[in-house]
């Protein structure tokens, strides 16, 4: 199959890759890019493992064409760390016990870190439907719904605290 | 000595930084040059013979590298319990005949998935289909079509428990129940599908890293299909997405096949199975009929207890000469019975293949048996929580079935649940539509058996000073996600005096780990955990003994805690453990200063240590719809000492929701041998939202048996849910339920009785 040319703005960095039309954008973060903590798990949008970040929304990235994800600013779980620090996300599932197995992991933060983008102060019932979609087979959702809470509470003082500075 | 403790921490997994970040190599994560993509065709149908296999247009497709069938193997069978030779039954690639959907035909290598699928199509197979069996009802039939020619009836495994006389144990029974339930085909459902990476390396030389949770098996049953000496399969493990007993048969078609598609074409082979091919060729859970007579007296105490379990053991063992022995050796926990009498016969079908899964057949077993024991109390007019209290193990009894109970914490644990739950003013005061229901289990930590005659060890462990006093501990403890990496190097911290940080743990790897016979029945904490513990005591011993010597103090009155040595009788004394060791490997020319340990269950009939857990599950019931909701799970468990207790809060958090699904919602539906729900979207696996409040309380009952009094928390924690959910059910609802799952259809049918 002819392929085509596509460019992509993964992580704050640029990659222009020729590909088949058909490749999903999970197949090329995996393959072309060596991108591996979007995992696969189903190839049908039905466990979450592949969210990524596409233009701030989480997406199934196993159901997104890599063509379609032109122009849009990618985030995997790999470009969530900043300066070496790891995210607020990241460490609160470390601290509180919310990774087993990990595979479910880098999708579950995603869908948080998205979630939390446009829902800065959730309560515990938003955060279980959020994550509707992430299905973790290890845990019971207990640990991680406590992780993105607690995140979610630094967020408030956070923002709470700028705001007193103004 | 409080922050010197490395055990009873909620230390956070070592390996959790790694997985928050995606960095965590998982074996489809592995991109190897040349790597190929391999693809297996499965049989479309439940049994045939297979007259002609013709990969000739296959090989023309363009990208396609290589094809194998079962003419490229030795024809040899393989299985976990390699005890029994007749349970050597899977062939991974099948020769001469398939016996379920699902049966691997062939595989092919090709540069691409595409290229792979396109190859795939091209294989042709010439059939010859025969006659099947898709219930057990069906194979047990005289006459009925043989899964295995050379099992008549289609019997794989009959097997008869006694324990006392059960005749006279119903005669001096006041009450007496008979009931039948049954339950449903479970499926594991890792997150990660069974993945496997072979690469061949000239003249002979095979490396895998495969998802597994039994690396060793892997190991020795490759060698052997493959006609190798095993020192030529080397078996790295990667990190693992997840296990729950369906990575623990050893060898899956995907291992060999890729292991010689690799050898055919000289270059790394990855295959990995879709969620489909997960659901329908791996394993799954025994469904099960189980028939129960339990005679009770006037105190509700059990008297006696006869069950005849049929289980439809699919197209393989798989487990299951184990499974069915272990169904009624489980029945008989968590509670004393006068007299026992246990039949159990596990049937092949040509349905997919049933094997151990979670609980290893305990869940099924203990439903029921929790359940009759409800209704029992029901019947006599005994509150649940009353009678098992009545009928709960104690420390150092013997079950039915022969099991020796070290230390046991049932009934704190019964106590503990009812309380936290407000058993007794919430039972009394609920509307209408809710309920409250208990269920105890039982469960032991690792085996005595020896399964595995061609793997010497239960599990060893070696643990080696660096010069630069830093500690790297290798074992072949296989860590799929329970967290057993961070329990033993708590363990080993511990042991040593030194701060977990300063330990490196290097994951099973068959070329440089010692050998352990893997991450099944529970027994990685208590076996792993004791051979690290040896391992760790061994080094200390060298160390104490060239101090002691230095100092010219007795070695008693030395300490070792917080990095370093102190003595007691010379308090001006301390040294650091990096420069005591220093000193060790200076005094020896140089030597590794190292411990082995291992672990050898002094039991060889029977196990370890035993968990044992009781639950209080509060439902709400929508009697329109059927839908329920469990509102709260109150976990009481006696895991033993605690090691991490945030690790064993998951472990109890992650059984909770295993065992929601198998009481209320996960079923596989297979109809004439087809899988008919391969997905994600059709098995309904709960969510976050379904999932109640979960409250864990740990039981500290330290166990001999265990490193530092530990004992298993993985296991039998799934156990007590479903009856707990099903016995809330009742007072929801005034019905029984005695089929799993229970679904909605079920509420609004009217359950099964009474």
């Amino acid at each position: 199959m002819s392929k085509i040319l596509v460019e992509l703005q993964v992580n704050g960095e640029s990659h222009e890759l020729a590909i088949e039309p058909h490749r999903t954008l999970l197949e090329v973060l995996r393959e072309n890019l060596g991108l591996t903590g979007a995992k696969e798990a189903c190839d049908l949008g039905e466990c979450g493992v592949c969210m990524v970040l596409m233009g701030g929304k989480p997406v199934l990235s196993c159901l997104v064409l890599a063509a379609d994800a032109q122009g849009q600013e990618i985030v995997t779980i790999e470009g969530l760390a900043q300066g070496g620090k790891p995210h607020p996300l990241q460490q609160a599932f470390v601290e509180h016990g919310a990774i087993q197995c990990g595979y479910c992991t880098p999708g579950m933060i995603m869908t948080a870190k998205g979630f939390l983008n446009s829902h800065p102060a959730p309560t515990e019932e938003d955060v279980r439907k959020a994550i509707g979609n992430n299905i973790c087979r290890c845990t019971g959702y207990k640990k991680i719904v406590e992780a993105i809470m607690d995140v979610a509470s630094q967020n408030a003082v956070q923002s709470g605290e700028e705001l007193a500075k103004v | 000595m409080g922050e010197q403790q490395a055990i009873g921490r909620s230390l956070p997994r070592l390996d959790g930084p790694a997985k928050a970040r995606g960095e965590a190599v998982y074996a489809g994560d592995l991109n190897l040059p040349g790597m190929l993509c391999g693809k297996i065709l499965t049989s479309y149908l439940p049994h045939a013979r297979i007259r002609r296999i013709d990969t000739s247009a296959a090989v023309r497709v363009p990208g396609m590298k290589a094809a194998v069938t079962g003419q490229d193997t030795l024809g040899l069978g393989c299985g976990p319990t390699r005890f029994r030779e007749k349970s050597l039954d899977f062939l991974p690639l099948a020769r001469d005949k398939v016996r379920y959907i699902g049966d691997a035909v062939a595989a092919v290598a090709a540069v691409d998935e595409d290229a792979a699928s396109a190859a795939l199509e091209q294989i042709k197979v010439e059939w010859e289909e025969l006659p099947a069996v898709f219930t057990p009802e069906e194979a047990m039939q005289p006459g009925a079509p043989l899964v295995h020619e050379n099992m008549p009836g289609n019997i794989s495994r009959r097997i008869v428990l006694e324990g006392g006389d059960i005749e006279a144990g119903f005669r001096q029974a006041y009450h007496i129940r008979e009931d039948i339930f049954n339950t449903s085909s479970d499926s594991h459902v890792p997150l990660e599908p069974h993945t496997c990476v072979a690469k061949y390396d000239p003249p002979g030389y095979f490396t895998l890293w495969t998802s597994t949770q039994v690396p060793y098996m892997v190991k020795s049953d490759l060698a052997r299909l493959l006609g190798v000496p095993e020192n030529q399969v080397r078996v790295i493990l990667p990190f693992v997405g997840g296990g729950f007993g369906g990575k623990s048969d050893g060898v899956f078609s995907l291992d060999l096949c890729a292991a010689l598609l690799a050898q055919k074409t000289g270059r790394p082979v990855r295959i990995a199975y879709s969620r489909e091919e997960e659901f329908i060729c791996t394993r799954r859970r025994h469904p099960m009929q189980i028939y129960l007579k339990t005679g009770v007296n006037r105190q509700g105490e059990i008297t006696a207890r006869q069950a005849r379990v049929i289980a439809d053991g699919g197209a393989y063992s798989g487990w299951g000469h184990a499974s069915i022995y272990l169904a009624g050796l489980f029945l008989c926990l968590p509670y004393r019975y006068g007299a026992y009498h246990y039949e159990g016969l596990r049937v092949y079908t040509n349905n997919p293949v049933s094997s151990a899964m979670r609980g290893h057949c305990a869940p099924q077993v203990q439903f029921a048996g929790d359940v009759q024991l409800d209704m029992l109390a029901e019947d006599l007019g005994i509150d649940p929580v009353e009678i098992r209290l009545r009928n709960a193990l104690e420390d150092g009894e013997v079950t039915a079935a022969g099991f020796k109970i070290g230390t046991c914490g049932l009934k704190e644990c019964i106590r503990k649940a009812a309380e936290r739950s407000g058993w007794y003013t919430r039972r009394a005061s609920l509307p209408p539509g809710r309920g409250v229901g208990i269920g105890c289990a039982g469960f032991p930590s690792g085996q005595g058996f020896r399964l595995r005659p061609d793997i010497p060890a239960y599990t060893t462990a070696v643990t080696r000073v660096n010069e630069d006093g830093s500690v790297t501990l290798l074992c072949g403890a296989a860590d799929t996600g329970q967290g057993s990496d961070t329990v033993m190097v708590q363990i080993a911290a511990q042991e040593l005096g030194v701060r977990p940080q300063d330990i490196r743990y290097v994951r099973a790897d068959s070329d440089i780990t010692p050998a352990d016979l893997g991450n099944y029945s529970s027994r990685e904490t208590v076996f792993a955990g004791n051979a690290v513990k040896e391992a760790a005591a061994r080094v200390k011993e060298k160390l104490l003994a060239f101090i002691a010597d230095e100092w010219q103090v007795p070695e008693e009155s030395l300490e070792i805690a917080g990095g370093e040595i102190t003595c007691a009788s010379a308090p001006d004394k301390r040294i650091s453990f990096a420069q005591a060791a220093r000193g060790w490997q200076e005094k020896h020319q140089g030597k590794p200063l190292v411990g082995e340990g291992t672990y050898d269950p002094p039991d060889k009939k029977f196990y370890e240590a035993y968990s044992f857990g009781a639950q209080v599950a509060e439902v709400e019931v929508d009697k329109e719809t059927g839908q329920v909701k469990v509102v709260n799970v109150v976990s009481a468990h006696d895991a033993g000492r605690v090691i991490n207790p945030m690790a064993v809060e998951g472990q109890l958090e992650g059984s909770v929701h295993m065992g929601l699904g198998f009481a209320l919602s996960e079923e596989m539906v297979v109809r004439q041998g087809r899988v008919l729900n391969p997905a994600l979207v059709d098995y309904a696996i709960p969510v976050a939202a379904d999932m109640p409040e979960v409250e864990c309380v740990h039981l500290e009952v330290e166990d001999p048996a265990g490193p530092f009094g530990a004992k298993e928390c993985g296991e039998g924690t799934v156990g007590p849910t479903a009856p707990a959910i099903a016995n809330a059910l009742y007072q929801a609802t005034g019905r029984r339920f005695l089929n799993l799952p229970i679904t909605p259809f079920q509420i609004v049918k009217g359950g099964d009785g009474q």
